[in-house]
This record gives C-alpha cells, sequence and structure tokens, in this order.
C-alpha cells in the first residue's frame, strides 16, 4: 500500500499553502525549496490516495489549506525559537564577554581597507571597497560552488566542509571558552580545556555530518550560527558591517530570484539530476516524535564560514520509511545558516554598540517580523526564496532609527518619569 | 545597586506580563504571531512619534529649558495619540486576518475570535511598551551608583517598576475594550479609551510627586479591569458561578479527605 507518499503530501509541511491537485507520478516537488528559508521538497501523490488514507471522502480545498495554514503558523513558531535562541546567545556573550566588542586593529583578510581614517568620506570609502571585496568573495565562492556540483565533484565537497565545521568546533569553540574564563576569572588547566573541546567538537561532527539526536543537531547548529556571527562581529569594522549587511541582503535577493544567480542554477541542477542537492549547512526543525530517530538522508554539510547563506536541501529517497515517520519527519521547515549567522550579527552589533537594550529589542522584533512576512510570502509563492532582504532591511531601519531618534526620546521620558 | 533591587523590579514590572505569556500565549503559535506582531505597531508608533520630537526638538533652540519641557510633553501625547491611531490600524489588520483565515478554514470559523486577539494584542503593545520604558532601568540596576544623589527621589526604581505594571496592565485591558467597541460600533468607547491613555500619560508627567501619580493611575487600571471584563463576556453570574463551583469542590476535597 502506498501510503507514505500520498501521508506525506497529505500532511506536509509547507508553509506554502499546499496545492490539492497534485501530478499522477511521484515526483520530488522542487518548486517549493525556499532558498533561504523552509521546506524540503515534498512527494507529491495522487489525490485519491491523499483521499483515501484522511479516511474523508474528496479531501476538500478547506480543509487541506487550514491544515496547511496551522502548520504555517507553526512552522514559523519552529523557526522564531532556534533564530530567537541564537540571538539570545549572541547578545548574552557580547553582553558579557568583552572580547568580542574589543577593536584591536585586526581584520579579516577580506576587509583590508581600515576605518581608522581621518575623514568622514574616506571611511565611507573604505567600508564600501570592504563590502565589495567581501560580497566578490562570496559570489566567487558560489559560483566555485555550483561549478564543483555541476562537475559532481562531491568529493571536494564534502572535504571542504568538513575542514570546515572542523575548524568552528574545535578552534572557534575553543577561543570563545577561553574568553568566558578569563572574563569571570575561572582558573582552568589544559588537560581539562582539551577534554571538553575534544568532547564537544567530536560529537558535533558525529550530530552534523552523520547521525544524531534531532535536537542536539539543532542545539549544535545554533551554537556554531552564534560562534560565526560573533567572529563577524568582532572582526567586521563598524561602518563595513553594516554595508555588508545590506549588500548581502541585496545579493541574497539577486542570487535566488534571477534566473542566472548562482543559487537558483544550482537549485535547478539538482532538480534536473533528482538527486540530493548539494546540502550545505541547514537547519531543519522537524515536529517529529521525540522518540522517533529521524534519519538525515541528506548530508548536512558544514559550508564555508565566508560563503554566503545556502540554502537548499532536498530530501533524499525516504522510501525506506513507514508512513508515520515520514509523516512525522517531513513536517519540517528549513532555515540555512547563514541566515542565523547574519541576523544575529545584526542584533549582536546593535548590542555591541551603545548599551542601550531599546535598540537590541527593536532589531529583534523587527527580525521576527521580517521572517513571519518572509514566510507568508511564500506560503504564497511557493517558491524559493530568500530569508535575508525583508528582515534585515527592517532590522537595519530600526536600528538606525531607534538608535537615533528613540533613544534620545526615551532617555528622556526616563529621565522625567513620563510614561507613554 | 543591589541585586534585590533589579530582580525586585523586573518581576514586579514584567511578573504578570511573562506569566500570562507563559499560560496563555506561548502554546498557540498563532498568538505568538499576533504577539509579535502587536509589538511591531507598537514600536512603529513609536517610531513615527520620536521622530516628530526630534525634527521639533531640533528646529528650536536646544538651550531653553522650558520649550524643550514642553516638546516632551507634546511627543508625549502625541506618542500617544499615534498608539491608539496604531492600535486601530492593527485591528483592522487583524480583522481582515481574521476573515481570511476564516474563510480557508473547514469550520467556516477563525481558529481564533476577535476576544482573544484583543487580548494578545493588549499583550503585545502592554510587553513592548514596558520593556522599552523598563529594560534600560533594570541594566542600570545591575551597575554601582546613587539613587537620588543629586536631589531626585530614592524610589525611583520601584515607582518606575510599579507604574511600567500599570502600563502593560492597562495595555492589556485597553487593547480588549477598544477591539469590542470597534466590533460593535461604540465610537464612544474608543473615545473614552484614548481620554483615558491621554489621562495616565498625564498623571505621569506629575511625577516625581508619586502620590499624585500612582494611586489614580492603579485606580484606573482596577476600573478598566473590571470594564474590559465584563466587555469580553464576563458577567456577575458568570463569577459566582466561579465561586459556588470552586467552593462546592473545596468542600468535596475536605470531606474526601476527612474521610
Amino acid at each position: 500500500m502506498n501510503t507514505s507518499d500520498s501521508e506525506e503530501d497529505a500532511c506536509n509541511e509547507r508553509t506554502a499553502l499546499v496545492q490539492s491537485e497534485s501530478p499522477s507520478l511521484p515526483s520530488y516537488t522542487r518548486q517549493t525549496d525556499p532558498q533561504h528559508g523552509t521546506t524540503e521538497p515534498k512527494r507529491v501523490s495522487e489525490g485519491p490516495a491523499a483521499a483515501a488514507e484522511r479516511d474523508s471522502g474528496p479531501v476538500p480545498d478547506g480543509e487541506d489549506e487550514e491544515l496547511t495554514l496551522k502548520y504555517g503558523a507553526k512552522h514559523v513558531i519552529m523557526l522564531f525559537v532556534p533564530v530567537t535562541l541564537c540571538m539570545v546567545v549572541v547578545v548574552a556573550t557580547i553582553k558579557s564577554v568583552s572580547f568580542y566588542t574589543e577593536k584591536n586593529g585586526q581584520q579579516l583578510i577580506y576587509t583590508p581597507f581600515t576605518e581608522d581614517t581621518n575623514s568622514v568620506g574616506q571611511r565611507l570609502l573604505n567600508s564600501v571597497l570592504n563590502t565589495i571585496i567581501m560580497i566578490s568573495v562570496i559570489v566567487v565562492m558560489t559560483i566555485f560552488l555550483v561549478v564543483l556540483y555541476k562537475y559532481r565533484c562531491y568529493k571536494f565537497i564534502h572535504g571542504w566542509l568538513i575542514l570546515s565545521s572542523l575548524m568552528l568546533l574545535f578552534w572557534f569553540s575553543y577561543m570563545y571558552l577561553g574568553e568566558v574564563f578569563k572574563t569571570y576569572n575561572v582558573a582552568m588547566d589544559y588537560p581539562t580545556v582539551a577534554m571538553i573541546i575534544w568532547n564537544f567538537g567530536a560529537v558535533g561532527m558525529i550530530c552534523i555530518h552523520w547521525k544524531g539526536p534531532l535536537q542536539l543537531q539543532q542545539a549544535y547548529l545554533i551554537v556554531i550560527s552564534a560562534l560565526m556571527a560573533l567572529v563577524f562581529i568582532k572582526y567586521l569594522p563598524e561602518w563595513s558591517a553594516w554595508v555588508i549587511l545590506g549588500a548581502i541582503s541585496v545579493y541574497d535577493l539577486i542570487a535566488v530570484l534571477c534566473p542566472k544567480g548562482p543559487l537558483r542554477m544550482l537549485v535547478e541542477t539538482a532538480q534536473e539530476r533528482n538527486e540530493p542537492i548539494f546540502p550545505a549547512l541547514i537547519y531543519s526543525c522537524k515536529s517529529a516524535h521525540p522518540s522517533s530517530e529521524v534519519h538525515h538522508s541528506e548530508d548536512v554539510i558544514l559550508e564555508r564560514e565566508e560563503a554566503e547563506p545556502e540554502v537548499q536541501t532536498h530530501r533524499g529517497q525516504n522510501r525506506s520509511y513507514s508512513a508515520e515517520e515520514e509523516l512525522e519527519e517531513d513536517r519540517g521547515v528549513k532555515l540555512g545558516l547563514g541566515d542565523f549567522i547574519f541576523y544575529s550579527v545584526l542584533v549582536g552589533k546593535a548590542a555591541a554598540t551603545g548599551g542601550d537594550w531599546n535598540t537590541t529589542l527593536a532589531c529583534f522584533v523587527a527580525i521576527l517580523i521580517g521572517l513571519c512576512l518572509t514566510l507568508l510570502l511564500l506560503a504564497i509563492f511557493k517558491k524559493a526564496l530568500p530569508a535575508l532582504p525583508i528582515s534585515i532591511t527592517f532590522g537595519l531601519v530600526f536600528y538606525f532609527s531607534t538608535d537615533n531618534l528613540v533613544r534620545p526620546f526615551m532617555d528622556n521620558l526616563a529621565a522625567h518619569q513620563y510614561y507613554i | 545597586m543591589t541585586a534585590a533591587v533589579f530582580f525586585g523590579c523586573a518581576f514586579i514590572a514584567f511578573g504578570p506580563a511573562f506569566s500570562l505569556f507563559i499560560f496563555t500565549i506561548a502554546r498557540d503559535p498563532l498568538r505568538v504571531i499576533i504577539l509579535i506582531a502587536g509589538a511591531f505597531f507598537w514600536l512603529l508608533s513609536l517610531l513615527l512619534s520620536s521622530l516628530v520630537w526630534f525634527i521639533a526638538m531640533k528646529a528650536s533652540n536646544a538651550e531653553d529649558t522650558k520649550v524643550q519641557t514642553g516638546l516632551l510633553i507634546f511627543g508625549v501625547f502625541f506618542s500617544v495619540l499615534l498608539q491608539e491611531v496604531f492600535r486601530f490600524a492593527y485591528y483592522r489588520l487583524l480583522r481582515k486576518a481574521n476573515e481570511g483565515l476564516a474563510a480557508i478554514s473547514d469550520e467556516e470559523t477563525s481558529p481564533i475570535s476577535v476576544q482573544q486577539m484583543a487580548y494578545v494584542a493588549g499583550l503585545g503593545f502592554g510587553i513592548i511598551s514596558g520593556a522599552f520604558s523598563m529594560i534600560n532601568i533594570l541594566s542600570d540596576t545591575l551597575g554601582p551608583g546613587t539613587v537620588g544623589i543629586f536631589g531626585d527621589s530614592q524610589y525611583y526604581f520601584i515607582t518606575s517598576a510599579l507604574m511600567t505594571l500599570a502600563i502593560t496592565l492597562l495595555q492589556i485591558f485597553w487593547g480588549v475594550v477598544f477591539f469590542d467597541g470597534c466590533e460593535k460600533s461604540r465610537w464612544w468607547v474608543i473615545a473614552v479609551v484614548v481620554c483615558l491613555h491621554l489621562l495616565v500619560s498625564g498623571l505621569s508627567l506629575l511625577n516625581p510627586l508619586y502620590e499624585g501619580s500612582l494611586p489614580p493611575v492603579y485606580a484606573i487600571t482596577v476600573l478598566m479591569a473590571v470594564w474590559a471584563f465584563f466587555a469580553s463576556g464576563g458577567s456577575l453570574h458568570n463569577l459566582s458561578l466561579l465561586f459556588t463551583r470552586k467552593i462546592l469542590f473545596v468542600l468535596q476535597l475536605i470531606c474526601f479527605v476527612k474521610m
């Protein structure tokens, strides 16, 4: 009994409103893969089969859509929680560990121009140049990735990503741990640290690249995104960071929506080959039953930290699963880790500069609303969508306006204890 | 200041709102989204009113304190009016969304009622308004300092926390009453809500004369609570039922334990 396909389709958690008709051939519905957001391609099944499975007569459109919308709201929350957690980790670190806000002149090689200049114009020029360099690096690497994928150099890609995740899980977390110990003046010896980092890193590599409990994997992905965001906050110069945030949202828009965009070409290539698309670092939240093993037929591979927010992931061949497992497993939305990173960079920078909590709160709300709107658009358009532009735009607008307009207003009100 | 001040003020200001969130909002994704969108709308209103105040402030003489205070008071009232405008705008948006939800729903009814949306929207406004008033003050309580060293009041923190609590609760009740008034097209209700909001902000202008601001504000809060209770469908009969049921239940429990 071909239950798996139909169950899967009937209860598919896309954030899109599901089409009630389905093609007669089971095929992967690629068009609902959002780039930086959500859904895994689901298998579309026959309509009547779906109806039979649901124990009701002909499946009415409304029920399908209501289910989807209810699950749509659930998906939004399933993304809110990890994004919030990542931002909380970053903000907590920024506010307590001063290392990540100290600027000692060190910069990444991708932003070679210094911002320690005399005039505003020069500084602006330098930050724009930094941005151009950074974005070109990202573009070049994406294109390189697409080329590698096109010519089926999978081993190379896997190796590259494993190397990146090794660096993140071992080296960056070691640095982070060291700084936390320094901040709280905790005495620590090297053997203990070696044990801790070794365990942390090894379990992380296993969880992310192979198998592991879903929540542990999610936790590791959040931690990695936070670490990456902290590195960006530390090493990107002030103005360059803001310009880069703006530029990368524009790039995201272009790369995902333009017909010749690298990310879109990646999607289409994978679609043609009908295989798991190049798996990058993707956060997936499945509303699977906690006790069920979630099989990852796709590798979630780490992307180089400089690369742009990648995205799609294509669920592999799930035929081996029982209907219930697939039912539970496929209720998930996926968001690229690059999105996590850049959201956290924005909120972290808002927390780092000024020490005003109102700005941080405002950026946080703005990003969440942007994410909500992106998922709504996803439900409407049912195709790959970039998750950065709306949130980052809102975040930037709210950051600059809250910092410059709302802050003096609220400070004055608080000084006089006037309440609005 | 001490940790006691920090925790005390934090719990006073945010305790009720936080518990309301945990017990009534956190489990339902749709309500969480409505809450955050409500916060967003309040932020927008604050942004616009700060912009207006900022422009007025820059256009005027920065040295003249009387003018600056006057502008600040104008800013307060303008902000209140704008908040209510955005509350109305949010009401319209939620009505549209509600119709959409009902249209695609199987049972012809939306999964969430207007009263629930009113409550959640009010809570959203309340939480973000309280957070913006209180968070910076709370973070100051963690640092060193002497309260009122220049002759200001000693009770700055606790009165701020109490005022924040009142404002949060008031935003919830105003939300419920406002939406109810809009639903039933009773425009006098809306006018009264706006006037009460202006009154509460006006009373806060009396600070640091706390006797003049806090008790009246809390009196208004209690009145609004009663009004909101009746506006959302409560009645004295419901209340009496609740109490008799509880008493019956308690009596049964006592009998059972005694046996």
